[in-house]
Parts: C-alpha cells; structure tokens; sequence
C-alpha cells in the first residue's frame, strides 16, 4: 500500500510536469505536421517558436510599460496584444520560409536552417535589448503581471484532488494545443481539405493535374503550421518559465518537437500524448536519484533523443507505406517541369 | 463535336492538325513517334495551350486553358505517365479536387465507383491503396477518375503500352462498352493491330500534321502504312562498304523481364559484325532499350547468352559480367533517353567532369587527370560544334540537341570496339544529325561494331549495313538494307511477318 500511495503522488507531481514540458513540443510537432503534410520540410521551426516567444515577450513589454505607468490592467489586452504579437511574428518567420522555398524554390533544409539560426538571433538580440532597457540586474527579463494571466488556471482545479492536479490544472494555452492537435489530425484525415493537402505534398503534380491550386495550398499550411509552432514559444515564455525571458533558455525544444513528427508518424493525435511522454522524458532526470554523479544525468537527458533514433529505425524497418514521410517531402514543385 | 483545327507557330509539334471527334465512335490516332499525336491531346485535355487554332464543341468555339476548363467540357485524358498519389486509395484518388458540394464522405465516392464499374465491367475495389495495384488496375482507376467527373470524351495515350495482351484484352472490351454507352474514346497508338481491332476511324498523323482520316473497316494495314511512312526528301547519307566484317557480339535466344514482370525480350538472336552498321528498328517500347542495356550489362538477363568475339577469335560471355568490365572490353553504350540527362551525363557537372565520367577510373596517382578529359571535351565541342559560353558550363544549361552532342561524341571519343547508340539524332536539327551520322561512319571504317536504333526509317535505310526489326520484344526480320524499303520495314514493324507468327 505504502509503494503504492507514493507511486500515486510521485504521478500526481510528476505528470504535470510532463504535461508543461510536452506543450511546447505539442505546438512545435503539430505545426510542422502541417506543413510537412504539404511537402515543405520546414527546419526552421526551432527558430519560428524562438520567433513566437520573444514576439510575445515585446508585445508583452510593452503593455507592461503601460501598466507601470498606471494604467488599469485590461484582461482582455494582456492576453491579446502578446498572443497577437507571438503570432504575427511566426508568420512572418513562415512567410519568409514559404517565399523562399515554394516561390523561389530554394532549397528547403537550407533555407530551414538559416531560418533557425535567424530566428534565434532574433530572439537573443531583443531579449538583450529588453533586458538593457530595464536595466535588471540578472540577465533575464520577468512579466509576471501578464503571466499570470496566461498561467491561469481552472478555477476549480484545486478543489479536485489528484484528478484536478492531473488534468484541470493548466492554462487555456496548453488545452488549445491539444484542442488545436486533435482538430488538425482530423481535418488531416477525414475532410476534403486534409485530402488535398495530403496528395499535395505526396505528389505535387497529381494534385497539380486534379485542379488543386498546389501553391496556394502549401504557402497556408506552412504559414499556418508556423504560427502554431510559434504559440509554442508563447506558452513556454508566459507559463512554463512564468513569464521569464533569458537568452536561449529555450533550449533545443524546437528540433525535440521536428523529432516528435517522426516518432508520431505524422499524425497530431498521437502527438498529443507522444509530446507528455517526451516532456516526461525531457525532464526524467530530475526525478531519478544520481546522487553527485552528474555524467549520469546527462546521460538520463538524453532519452528523448535515444527514443527517436528507435523509432526512425523501427519505422523504417516495418516499411509500412502510410508511415513513410510524405513522397513529396523536400522536393520544390513547379509544374513545367513534368 | 466538330473540326478541332489547330496550328503551332515555331515548334512543329503540330502543324495545321485537325480532328473531328464523334460520340459513340473509338478514334484511334496513328503516328510515328514524335508526330504530335500526345501534342495535339494534350491541348485538348487543358495541358498545352494551342499557339492559334481553333476548337470547337457541339459547333460553339471554345477555350481549353486548364484541365479544370476540359473536365467541363466533359474532355478527360488518361495519360501514359499516371497521375495518382501511392498512399491513398482508389477513392481518395478519384476524390481529389473535386469541388463536390455537402459534407465530404468518401464513402459515398466508394459507393459511386462500385456503380461505374458495374456499368462499364471494371473490376476495382475503391479501397485498395494504390501501391499495392498492378499498372493495369492503376490504369483502371485513371479511367473511372476521369469517369467520375462525368467526363463524355475519353483519350487514352498509349493505353495498352503497360498491359500484358489479357489486360489489353479487357481494357478493350470496357472501351467498348463506353463507345456502347455513347461516349467518345480516343485512343493514341502506333500499333497497327490494335487499330485494326479497336478502333471505328483512323486519324494518321505525321510530322505533327494531319495526313488523313479513314474508316477503319475500308482500309487496311498496307494503306494506313503508307499515310504513316508517307514520302520525303531522301536523305543523302554516305555508306561505305563494310571492310572485312567479323562476327563481333552475338546474341543467342536472349530473354529479358522487366522489374513488373512483362516480357521485354522474347529469345531474340542476332549477330553484329565488326565494320558494319546494325540498325534496330522498331515502335518505341517494343524492346530496343531493354536490347542495348541487356549488352552494357545494365540488364538483368532472365536467359540467353551474348557473347564477345575478340579479334583473336575466342569469345568472352558478356551476360553476368559487371557493366563496368563490359565497358573495358571496349563496348560503349550511348543511349538518349527521353530526357536526354537521364542517362549518361550528369547535369550540374560541366563538359569536361562529365567526360572524366569515362575516364576517371583510369589514373594511376592519387589526382584526378583533368588534361586529358579537357582536350577531349575540346575535341567534342569543336567537331560536333556544341553550342557552349564554354568548357565550364554545367550542361543542364545547355539546349537539349547540345546536351544530346556532349553524350554521343564522348561515347565515340572512348574509341569503343561496339558502339551502341539509341536515338542518336533524336532533337536534333539536319546539320547535327549529319555530324553524327558521319561520326559513325567514321567509327564504322576503323572496324567498329554499331549498332544503331533509330526511329527515321529512311535514315536507317540509308545509313545501316542490316536492319532488324523488333516488335513486340521479338525479332520479326533482319533485312539488308540496301535491298529493302520503308514499306517493308514499316509492316514489320507493326506485326511479326506471317512467317514468324506460324512458328
């Protein structure tokens, strides 16, 4: 009985802390999801979701400013105007990345990666700036007022024991990202728009050939896939690290979330408890004991990336066709060329 | 609808061609390769638009600017090269850019399907992905795909190309049906026999324009030969006498299978001598490809033997060997695929790297030896007069005819001991094709073995020692070339001579 309550409240401490972990990768997977869906490799999403937390973070600021100049804080304002900024600024970063692959062919791994290295320069260069203009002392920048707004969470979450702690205990962005993930992965399978999409990116000239505007439709998914990513980096600045932005803090979530759309075959659905398994992973080695062994530890953050590399060869072992990347993945389209 | 007339300004991919497509009739199109016949299709299914010309639908002119613009005119096209995405099902095919109204539900579009192929005798499942169907069952769901979106006109480009002859069989009997149906079918074909079987009217095409229009069942394959071969300027092509002829490559009863298990070569034998030309005709797909990369080694051989016959006389089996050891034996193979790049050369390299393609393994030190591929890459610019900014170039850059001399003359620079070449001249213009022809004149009085495949019958005529004929992956004659004509060439092109069909 005794293993068995402490199991229970190592799950009810632990779980949430997954759960926290695995959103951002859940935006990250499910908006390149999207895009790759339509062919478009889009490797830049590291840098897109660095995009969208700092976008967030100015917006953020400078409502802020307002605030400390005495203005009454509007509930509505302080959750918009960084949400707005955060998503402006993924699409940008996805129009950027759409221009240069689907207008002008570029190649896209090229084009990704320099995305990545931009966007988190980008990111740095106004997080330092921000954080001059305060004149902090630590070399981070705090927002806790708007935090706190995006933090919050279900009101009755903690009435509810261990169900609530488990399951009613996050902020809205975090049930957008599994409601965005499930609704993605059905409009990805069942309606008419997902099929397009799909033959899209299996097969450009197909799709090209049965009057479906091929440009059109990968120039939105990797928008749209962009700004999904980029709330990622919202959700990570204003709720998991409670509004606190410090030079790349984010770390490499980004390409943890482009490893998530392996593991989870290209279907957001599955994401959706693949990314809680990798934010368990992610975090994993604080809960196991090491002692002052701290190579072990470093070993334990490993996982998430451990875990991928099987998955890649199981996946490529069994060889089963729908759990292949899509055909078209990578390859510029442009129709004289048939 | 009636008189489609259309005219091409520069490109004589169609010149001043005309159609009349009835309903409930099966037009077939004859023409050589390259006579335009898929050209002049694909203007009317909305992938090409036509420089001028006009085209009319039930007396009224219409614009055809987009396959969107056919499929409302009820025009579908089912092109050789399918269009159809692997992962998804037969369903989801067809349901691809449709602009259905109400809730999508593909199985309602599954539920259709099933009533199409009752209709017509098609044996599909909806369901079934893609990947795991034969070509024929592709082909299959190409055909309703058009079916579906209520499509009046049907052209098929070289349908029966991929079918084996039951699958052929049955695709003829669903087109039937159609015509049964009152439907329009165009067929597209070079094959004189499924014209004379299928079809209710023939249109001959050459040289991309219209040469006539005949009922089938008042012609026959004599006549329609001629209006295919029709007359032109004789080419002037010299022909030395072979000097001293030595059996070089023989070929005994070779059999080869493609990687989808049709029969590509049926126990074909033959001999090439050294100091002659062999010249291989035949209709395009009928086995040729297969033949020559069967004798580089690039072939998988089901069974047969091709052997080698050195100058000393004894003789080396060829099938099996790796095609790098064929080619040190001295066999050189330049084949000009369709896409010219395809094979041979490598398009972002530039003349002189895509010469050390030959060559590179041959040093003996560490380095590369670059002088010697450039001046040969010197040699081919010049003699062939390649039209080039110059040796660094990548040849992707290069104009197709160009590309087409940078890969035969370097084949003939290796000084080979056989020489195979399919479609040397294919795009090129007069001048070109003449370089070429007297390049391998010249490769031909130093005792090389060619062996030329050609598709201008009056080239082959002129310029070959032999000419054998291929079709259906059988040999159906070797002729002299002096003694024979296009008539007689073209008939056997088109079917084993009776001799061959009795055996």
């Amino acid at each position: 009985m005794g293993a068995l309550a402490s199991l229970g409240a190592f799950l009810v401490s632990f779980l949430p802390r997954a759960v926290a972990q695995g959103i951002p990768l859940l935006y990250g997977s499910t908006g390149e999801t999207i895009t790759e869906k339509a062919g478009n490799l889009n490797l830049g999403i590291p840098g897109i979701m660095y995009v969208g937390g700092i976008s967030g973070v100015i917006g953020a600021f400078l409502y802020e400013q307002r605030l400390n100049a005495g203005a009454p804080v509007n509930a509505f304002l302080i959750i918009m105007i960084p949400l707005v900024c955060s998503l402006l600024g993924s699409l940008m970063m996805g129009l950027i990345y759409s221009f240069l692959t689907i207008s002008l062919r570029a190649n896209q791994n090229v084009a990704g990666l320099s995305l990545t290295t931009f966007g988190i320069g980008f990111g740095n260069f106004f997080g330092g700036s921000l954080i001059k203009l305060t004149g902090s002392e630590v070399p981070s920048i705090a927002l806790t007022t708007t935090s706190q707004y995006f933090s919050k969470k279900l009101p009755f979450a903690d009435n509810l024991s261990w169900f609530g702690k488990i399951f009613l205990s996050y902020s809205f962005l975090a049930y957008a990202a599994i409601i965005i993930a499930f609704v993605t992965a059905y409009v990805i399978r069942r309606t008419r728009i997902g099929l397009n999409l799909r033959a899209v990116g299996e097969n450009p000239a197909t799709a090209d050939a049965a009057g479906i505007p091929v440009g059109r439709y990968k120039y939105v998914a990797t928008c749209l896939g962009s700004m999904i990513a980029g709330l990622g980096g919202l959700y990570y600045v204003m709720d998991y690290a409670c509004g606190v932005w410090s030079n790349d803090a984010f770390g490499d979530r980004g390409w943890l979330a482009i490893a998530l759309v392996i593991f989870t075959v290209w279907r957001p659905d599955l994401s959706v408890f693949a990314s809680i398994l990798f934010g368990g992973l992610y975090i994993l080695y604080l809960y196991i004991p090491t002692g002052t062994r701290l190579a072990l530890k470093e070993l334990y953050k490993m996982l998430p990336y451990v875990v991928t590399l099987v998955v890649l060869i199981i996946s490529s072992m069994k060889k089963k066709r729908e759990n292949q990347p899509p055909e078209g993945l990578g390859i510029p389209y442009f129709r004289e060329e048939r | 609808m009636r008189n489609i007339t259309k005219t091409f300004g520069s490109t004589v991919a169609n010149e001043n061609a005309q159609l009349d497509i009835y309903r409930g009739e099966i037009l077939a199109i004859l023409g050589e390769n390259g006579s335009g016949k898929t050209t002049l299709m694909n203007m009317l299914a909305g992938i090409y638009y036509p420089d001028s010309g006009q085209i009319y639908y039930d007396g009224k002119e219409i614009v055809i600017a987009s396959p969107g613009d056919a499929f409302s005119y009820g025009i579908g096209m089912i092109h050789q090269h399918f269009k159809l995405v692997n992962v998804l099902s037969a369903a989801e095919n067809v349901a691809l850019g449709l602009k259905e109204k109400g809730r999508f539900n593909i199985k309602k579009v599954a539920a259709r399907i099933r009533e199409l192929c009752d209709q017509y005798g098609f044996e599909l499942d909806p369901e079934e992905k893609i990947y795991n169907m034969s070509v024929s069952q592709k082909q299959t769901v190409e055909i309703i795909k058009v079916l579906y979106r209520g499509a009046d006109i049907l052209i098929l480009d070289e349908p029966t190309a991929v079918l084996t002859p039951q699958e052929t069989e049955k695709l003829f009997r669903v087109l039937r049906n159609m015509r049964d149906a009152g439907k329009a079918v165009v067929i597209i074909t070079h094959k004189m026999s499924e014209v004379e079987e299928l079809s209710d009217r023939v249109v001959v095409l050459r040289k991309g324009a219209y040469v006539g229009d005949v009922l089938t069942k008042d012609t026959n394959a004599e006549e329609m030969t001629n209006m295919l071969v029709g007359h032109k300027v004789t080419l002037e092509i010299v022909r030395p006498e072979p000097v001293n002829p030595k059996p070089r490559i023989e070929v005994k009863d070779l059999v080869v299978r493609s990687e989808e298990g049709i029969l590509k070569l049926k126990n074909i034998s033959f001999t090439a001598k050294s100091g002659e030309i062999l010249g291989i005709a035949g209709v395009s797909g009928n086995g040729q490809k297969e033949l020559l990369e069967a004798i580089a080694g690039l072939q998988p051989v089901e069974s047969g033997s091709i052997r080698y016959i050195r100058d000393d006389g004894g003789s080396d089996e060829l099938v099996g060997r790796d095609p790098y050891d064929i080619q040190r034996m001295g066999v050189s193979l330049s084949f000009v695929p369709e896409d010219r790049l395809g094979m041979g050369l490598v398009g972002s390299m530039d003349i002189t790297e895509n010469m050390m393609l030959r060559s590179y393994r041959r040093g003996h030190t560490f380095l590369l030896d670059q002088k010697k591929p450039h001046s040969v890459a010197e040699d081919v610019v010049h003699d062939l007069s390649v039209n080039t900014p110059n040796l660094e170039t990548p040849v992707r850059r290069l104009s197709g005819g160009n590309v087409q001399k940078v890969l035969v003359g370097r084949e003939i620079a290796s000084a080979p001991k056989v020489l195979l070449t399919a479609y040397a001249v294919r795009g090129l213009d007069i001048n070109s094709s003449y370089t070429i022809y007297d390049l391998i004149n010249e490769q031909k009085k130093q005792g090389v073995a060619v062996i030329y495949v050609g598709e201008d019958l009056d080239v082959l005529l002129a310029l070959a020692d032999r000419i054998l004929v291929l079709c259906d992956g059988q040999v159906s004659g070797i002729v002299d070339a002096r003694e024979t004509d296009k008539y007689e060439v073209g008939m056997m092109m088109t079917r084993l001579s009776k001799k061959e069909k009795e055996a």
